[in-house]
This record gives C-alpha cells, sequence and structure tokens, in this order.
C-alpha cells in the first residue's frame, strides 16, 4: 500500500490507522501469521498499532502481546503464564534510555564505580534476554539506547567517566559485543533512528509526562517501521534485486546522446562525483547477496559502452540481467523475474523519472519502486526505505551474485545437448549432503523461511528451532549442497522427517528453485532413505500443504513413487511409500564422500 | 476560524481517529458517548487534532478537557 511505503506520512498513518487497516486486511493478500511479543519500558500501544499496518504491509499478520506498563524485567525473568499460552514467535523489547536505571549519579564516582553501575545494569537485560531464549527460544529484537536530549555538562557529557551520554555510549557497545555472539538476538537500533530523525523531534518531554511514551508520537511511525524491517528480514521477506535504470541514475546524462565521454561519472566534476559514490554503494550490495539488474530505455550497446566508461564502478559483469531495450519497463522487470525465477515482489526499481515509476507502479504493483530524482541523497533514500534490511549475512549470500549468473551459462550449455541427462551429465554435479552442521543453521533457517515455490509444507523454523531439531534424537535432518563445473550452488535443500516408530513423517521438504530440475531432489531422496533405513524405518509419510506458490510440487511424491492416501477439497494431500527394497533414483549426480569435502 | 469550520474539521479528525464515519461531534460529546474512546484513543485523538489545527495542547488541557466544547475552545483560540 503506497501510504505505508516509505517515505510515509507519519500523522497521516496514526489519524487514518483503522481506515487502512480495513484496507490491507480486505486486500486478498495471503499473509503469514505471526505471534509478536511486546514488552515494554514505556508505553507501547501505539507502537504496537503503528507496527500491525507495517507488517501487515510486508505479508505478515501479526497478533499481539502487550506487557503490562514497565513489566518488561517481570515478564521476561519470573514469567507470565499469560505470556506463555500466547506463545511467541518473536519478542520485541521496547527499552529506551529511561530504563536505564542505573546511570552515574555524582561527578564524585571514580571509574571502577561506573564500570560496576554499567554491568549491573547490563546484567539486567542479559538476564532478561537469557531468560526468554530459554523459555520461548525465539528471536528477540532489542532497542539500543537513544542519546538523551540535553546534557548537563554539554559535550563532556560525551566523554567524562560519569557522563550520561558516555555511559549509553558504553551500554550500546556492550549490547552489539553481547548480540553478535548470541543466536537470536538482534539490536533495533532507535540510537541511529533518534539521530537521522533528529533528538529534538525525537523526544517529547510531556509524551512522557503524559502517557509515559519514551518519545514523540510523532516518530512512532518511524519507530514502527524500522522495527518492521526487521521483522520482515527476519521471516525472509526483504526484497532479492536492485533493478537500475542507466541515464541520470547511474550516470549524469543520456548515452545515446552524450557517447561514452559525454555523461557524468567519476572525479571531474560534482555530478560525476556523486554518481560515482552511488555506484559503489550500489556495488556493495552484492556482497549482502542482493542482486543488480538493469532495466533501461536505451540500445544494448549504448548501455554496456556506459558501463564500460573508465570511470564507472560497476561494469556489465555485475549485473545478472541487462535489458536495455525500448520495451515497456514493467514488461522488462516482469522478464527479468522470470529469468531468475524470482517473484516480482523480490524486485526494488529505481528510476529518475518518476513517470516510469509510476507505470511499474501501475502495472506491477507488487515491485517496489523507488524515484531517485537527486543523485546526492538517493543513499539516504534508498537505505531508509529498508528494502534490504540485513539480520544475518550468510557465507551464500556473498556468492548469490556470482551463482545467478552460473545459472545463465548453464542455460546457455544447456542449448547444446541432444538430451536433458546428456546435459545433466555435462554439468559434472557433486553433491554433498550432509546433517544439519553448525555453521549451516543460519542457511538452512534462511532458506526455511523465503523458499515458497519448492517446498511442500512451507514450514517456517527459527534459527533456536532449526538447532532443536538438529540435536533431537527423533529427528533425520538433512541439507544438501550442490556444486557443479560452473560452480558451487551452496545449500540448497532441506528436509526434516520424524520418526514415528518404523515410519517416518516428513515435515519439511524444500529446495531452492536455482536448482531445478538437475535431480537434486532425487540425491536427497536417496540419502533420506539411506539413513531411515540405519534408523529401521519402513515407510515414509509424504504431506503436501497447498499454498498459492507452491503448485510446483503438488505431484513430487507421485513422480518419486509414493502412494497418495488422501487428497483434501482445498488441495492438500498425504503420500506414503514402503522403503524396504527402495533403489536409488538418482543418476546424474555424485555424492561426494564427507570425510574428503573439505568440510 | 468559525464555530462551524472547526466543528466540520474536527469532526473529520474523529471520523478517521475512531474509524466511524458516523460520528458527529457536538460541542457536549463526551468520550462517554464515543465508544472506541479511551485513554489510548485520547492520546491519537489529541495528536491528529494538533496536526489538524497546527497547534499543541497543554499538558494540563490534554487531561482536564471535559468535552469537546472545551477542545473546540482550546482551537478557537491557538488553532489556525
Amino acid at each position: 500500500m503506497r501510504e505505508l511505503n516509505f517515505p510515509f506520512d507519519g500523522k497521516d498513518i496514526i489519524r487514518r490507522r483503522l481506515a487502512l487497516k480495513k484496507a490491507l486486511l480486505s486486500d486478498g493478500t495471503v499473509r503469514v501469521k505471526k505471534k509478536v511479543a511486546v514488552l515494554g519500558g514505556s508505553t507501547t500501544n501505539h507502537i504496537v498499532s503503528a507496527l500491525e499496518l507495517f507488517l501487515l504491509n510486508f505479508g505478515i499478520e501479526p497478533e499481539f502481546y502487550q506487557s503490562e506498563y514497565n513489566k518488561f524485567y517481570e515478564d521476561a525473568v519470573f514469567g507470565n503464564p499469560e505470556l506463555d499460552s500466547f506463545g511467541p514467535d518473536i519478542i520485541y523489547i521496547h527499552t529506551t534510555s529511561r530504563n536505564l536505571t542505573l546511570m552515574p549519579e555524582s561527578p564524585a564516582e571514580k571509574p571502577e564505580r561506573v564500570q560496576q553501575r554499567l554491568e549491573e545494569q547490563f546484567g539486567i537485560f542479559r538476564q532478561v534476554w537469557e531468560n526468554l531464549i530459554e523459555r520461548y527460544s525465539c528471536p528477540i529484537i532489542q532497542n539500543s539506547f537513544e542519546l538523551p536530549l540535553f546534557r548537563r555538562t554539554g559535550s563532556y557529557d560525551g566523554w567524562s567517566v560519569t557522563g550520561h551520554g558516555a555511559f549509553i555510549d558504553r551500554m550500546n557497545v556492550m549490547l552489539s559485543d553481547y548480540a553478535r555472539n548470541a543466536h537470536g538476538l538482534y539490536i533495533h537500533d532507535i540510537n541511529y533512528l533518534s539521530a537521522v530523525c533528529g533528538l529534538s523531534r525525537w523526544h517529547d518531554a510531556e509524551a512522557w509526562y503524559l502517557y509515559k511514551y519514551a518519545m514523540s508520537t510523532a516518530v512512532i511511525p518511524d519507530l514502527a517501521y524500522s522495527l518492521a524491517c526487521i521483522i520482515k528480514s527476519i521471516y525472509g521477506k526483504n526484497h532479492k534485486v536492485i533493478d537500475l535504470d542507466l541515464d541520470n541514475t547511474l550516470w549524469g546524462g543520456v548515452i545515446g546522446d552524450d557517447g561514452q565521454e559525454g555523461i557524468e561519472i567519476g572525479p571531474e566534476t560534482a555530478v560525476g562525483q556523486a554518481y560515482e559514490e552511488f555506484q559503489s554503494f550500489i556495488k556493495g550490495y552484492k556482497d549482502y547477496g542482493v542482486l543488480l539488474a538493469v532495466c533501461s530505455k536505451n540500445e544494448k550497446e549504448n548501455a554496456i559502452l556506459g558501463l564500460q566508461h573508465p570511470s564507472s564502478v560497476l561494469s556489465p559483469s555485475d549485473f545478472v540481467s541487462i535489458k536495455a531495450n525500448w520495451e515497456p519497463k514493467d514488461r522488462n522487470i516482469a522478464e527479468s523475474a522470470e529469468e531468475l525465477s524470482l517473484g516480482l515482489d523480490s524486485f526494488v526499481f529505481v528510476d529518475d523519472n518518476p513517470a516510469e515509476c509510476a507505470i511499474v507502479e501501475g502495472q506491477l504493483p507488487m515491485v517496489q519502486t523507488v524515484n531517485l530524482s537527486n543523485v546526492h541523497d538517493a543513499m539516504y533514500k534508498l537505505t531508509r526505505g529498508g528494502y534490504f534490511e540485513v539480520t544475518s549475512v550468510s557465507e551464500d549470500d556473498m556468492h548469490r551474485s556470482e551463482m545467478y549468473k552460473a545459472n545463465a551459462q548453464r542455460a546457455a550449455q544447456r542449448k547444446e545437448f541432444e538430451s536433458y541427462e546428456d546435459y545433466l551429465l555435462s554439468l559434472d554435479m557433486n553433491a554433498v549432503i550432509c546433517g544439519f552442521k553448525p555453521v549451516y543453521i543460519q542457511r538452512i533457517t534462511q532458506l526455511t523461511n523465503k523458499s515458497n515455490q519448492f517446498n511442500l509444507t512451507t514450514r517456517r523454523y527459527n534459527e533456536n528451532e532449526i538447532h532443536e531439531v538438529s540435536v533431537s534424537p527423533d529427528h533425520i535432518c538433512i541439507c544438501g549442497r550442490l556444486l557443479d563445473k560452473f560452480g558451487d550452488n551452496g545449500i540448497v535443500s532441506v528436509v526434516i522427517g520424524k520418526c514415528r516408530g518404523k515410519e517416518l513423517d516428513i515435515e519439511l521438504w524444500l529446495m531452492s528453485c536455482r536448482v531445478l530440475k538437475r535431480d537434486m531432489e532425487l540425491a536427497m531422496l536417496d540419502e533420506l532413505v539411506r539413513i531411515a533405513k540405519e534408523r529401521g524405518v519402513e515407510r515414509l509419510n509424504g504431506y503436501y500443504y497447498k499454498t498459492l506458490k507452491n503448485n510446483l510440487v503438488s505431484e513430487l511424491y507421485g513422480s518419486f513413487g509414493f502412494t497418495r492416501d488422501s487428497l483434501t477439497e482445498n488441495g492438500d494431500s498425504v503420500w506414503h511409500m514402503d522403503i524396504v527394497n527402495y533403489e536409488n533414483r538418482n543418476k546424474v549426480i555424485k555424492i561426494r564422500d564427507k570425510e574428503n569435502s573439505n568440510e | 476560524m468559525n464555530n462551524n469550520e472547526i466543528t466540520a474539521r474536527l469532526n473529520e479528525v474523529f471520523r478517521d481517529v475512531f474509524g466511524d464515519p458516523s460520528i458527529s461531534v457536538t460541542p457536549s460529546t463526551t468520550s462517554d458517548d464515543i465508544e472506541d474512546w479511551d485513554s489510548i484513543e485520547h492520546i491519537n485523538l489529541v495528536a491528529a487534532v494538533e496536526d489538524e489545527f497546527g497547534m499543541r495542547f497543554k499538558m494540563r488541557e490534554v487531561s482536564g478537557m471535559k468535552n469537546v466544547g472545551e477542545m473546540m475552545n482550546i482551537i478557537a483560540e491557538r488553532g489556525k
């Protein structure tokens, strides 16, 4: 919904929130349901109202629990039956510097005393997280601490032993140090957010005295939006592609008119510097797994020429798809989506021309458009939108771009073979299939949250849950990594089964669409059967739960040779297969010996 | 700004905040007359009224207004 896209009118959102909520709930979107517990150190009602709207807009339908006023510590540490029965999927701890109760009181305090205060203060929060993780094993989001509006001693407050600003800074460092090493704890950086909103706009003493709000009601939508970005990122709902216009977006001028020597990029002019910096910034997204694409009205040769400019930071090989032609941009975006096997809702389209943005928005409402009319504030606009909010970086993210490009090479090779099997054999595929090793937990969690098409049950797991099944004696968990002569695809398939006597219920079977039609699913089945037999299992039970996106695998178990036991009206089905006389199905992928796989 | 204009603009704010297009406020309207007007919605209402009329209520006023009439008097005095 446009009203809820960044940059939004926060006041309007608060005023019309009931109408907006109604419109969102009746727009026909299918959303994942999540239970969000908000444990506050100050009033949280309006934060919840605004958060609800932004989450709905991101495809998440939240149900909320709110602690009583300032009972975040009690709820977490002593437990609360109401919270227990709510069973949160995610917990947000909304605390602020108002909750720092142990700040230094006198300039006479010695450094050791202040250190003691810090440890004690930090200990309160650590106790909260540890208790919550133990009780609920779900992701926890914790606010950092914002700077105060005023400082009795001026700048000295920020660097003296007993300054409050200095105390807050040190708390924030302790917070990040802890969170980096804790699983499932995420920092919501209101220290940045309050600065970017302006501390004088952020703080509102009246709101505190009247309602016990720790910030102005005017910035609550900003807070809720940035929080919603973290939540959607945790649930794998980030965008994946930046699809960029060229002329006056990645360089100044029009390559078709001005020629390679005429466009502005590089250190010679102010405008050229701005575009150079913007290009470097965009290029940096690749390391976080964001794919870059071009969508430009240009002759293809000219587009390439522009990207080959000596000062161009981006080169043609940085893009997974380059569409430079005179077709409408919405059509080009749709084609890129098709070629990359990605949903349109993965795309962020960036153009300096508001008319192009409007056309794309009109034709493809699922595509997020960003109109960058001024290159100098382009980076700010793009990042505040939170389209690529990062909550963790997996090894896989850093190589995603190469993997998609390797896919394009494979597609080119496919055309040269007589039979599909010849083609598959020519790829020289190797797979490593193993249990959930600790290094893979993050990637596995990520896959369970973002795979929609090749996903039989669409069951979502958080990191703690993945860890739990990986050590559970009742579960068989395998993940598969596929390599071929064009590169390493990383972990692409995950299967989780639960043993029930001589039967195994397959609770999760998913595969990344980037390795469709490579017989990887057969290699996974072979391995699953092998391990299941070792455990004395004689029969596999498969479940297909139909969603809007997983029609692709409605007959997967049938193709494996399972027998269908039931089919409900809504399309769900249950299958089984006896495995006593199972023979391996995979013929094209070599299974690597785990001992020699450099794992 | 005359009373009619204040009433009309204020009415729109009430309808938006309480999500009820049938609301019609008068000077004697109180929180008892509108089902969802509790202390939490009051905060939304105050923020939306302040935004609509480009003014701020004083702390004492926020918790002290007895009915819509008192709100209108303050708006007439300081609103834009």
